[in-house]
């Protein structure tokens, strides 16, 4: 890659970190909705349309 | 198909089957993409930074990709009202915002060896950074107002006046003298690039928008829950108010 390598690499760097930055992300986002989701159900929180 | 998807339950379900099959395809694509991006040969002129079009353009593409997801997504809202149609908007604005980061972050990276500056205010440079700035703007705006409906409104104003951008990124190299070289994929009279490079670009702008897809559905899904979350605490919180009356 001679002279060019940290321009080459760094852009690789970055794409790989902000592409695992979006999907750690969505994985931590999605598992908090879920926890508080499961919270509430326990507590018996329920929809209008799921209560019957 | 889509009016189908309109039932919350019934696309949390379909696309939960979906993702696990979009990530791994995603996985595999982008690791062909890559044996094939650095088994390609340097360029005759810009040499081994070549590499970083395999990064640059994919990410350009989806940058627009999503916009348009988001100006397609803001009509469902405003003009069909789909009930999904304002969870599809949200949950595009930080996947678009984060691939035009790495459409700008690698191009700089790029024109610093080959054109001897990291920025130029031409036309493309300048159409792009606008575009992040309107995802950035969208994003702001989500946050600003509490109520999903309201708030989708609002956005799907700001983002479709926004929307007027996209065709000004994409023809900029063609309406005005730049320093970005122009079209060399998309071109009336077909690509300009050698096939050992082209067939690594494609399959890399293939694996970036299979990235993108599933990252939208998982947000999508991700969004559902969170209004699911903010429905039953609304209600938790009426019937603790009621009990306490």
């Amino acid at each position: 890659m001679g002279q060019h390598a940290a321009f080459i690499l760094g852009s690789y760097a970055v794409t790989t970190l902000v592409v695992l930055g979006l999907i750690l992300r969505a994985l931590l986002d999605h598992r908090a909705q879920q926890r508080h989701l499961s919270q509430l159900e326990a507590r018996g929180a329920r929809r209008r349309s799921a209560r019957g | 198909m889509i009016w189908d998807l309109a039932n919350p339950t019934r696309f949390m379900g379909y696309s939960g089957r979906a993702l696990p099959w979009l990530g791994g395809l995603a996985a595999l694509t982008l690791g062909i993409g890559l044996v094939m991006a650095w088994g390609a040969p340097p360029d005759y002129q810009q040499g081994e930074t070549i590499r970083i079009m395999f990064l640059h353009v994919p990410a350009a593409w989806l940058s627009l990709f999503f916009y348009s997801t988001m100006a397609v997504s803001a009509l469902g809202t405003l003009v069909w009202r789909h009930p999904l149609a304002d969870v599809s908007q949200k949950a595009a604005a930080p996947i678009g915002a984060a691939f035009t980061f790495i459409c700008l972050v690698t191009g700089s990276l790029w024109g610093k060896p080959m054109w001897g500056t990291y920025w130029v205010w031409d036309a493309r440079l300048t159409s792009v950074l606008v575009l992040f700035l309107m995802y950035c703007g969208v994003m702001a705006l989500w946050r600003t107002i509490d109520e999903p409906a309201r708030a989708a409104r609002a956005v799907s104003i700001l983002t479709l006046v926004g929307a007027v951008n996209v065709p000004i990124v994409k023809f900029s190299v063609d309406w005005w003298s730049t320093l970005h070289q122009p079209a060399s994929v998309f071109r009336v009279d077909g690509p300009t690039i050698h096939p050992s490079m082209l067939y690594p670009l494609l399959v890399m702008a293939l694996a970036f928008t299979l990235i993108g897809i599933t990252l939208h559905l998982a947000g999508m899904r991700t969004e559902i829950l969170r209004r699911r979350v903010r429905t039953l605490t609304i209600l938790e919180a009426e019937r603790l108010d009621a009990q306490a009356a």
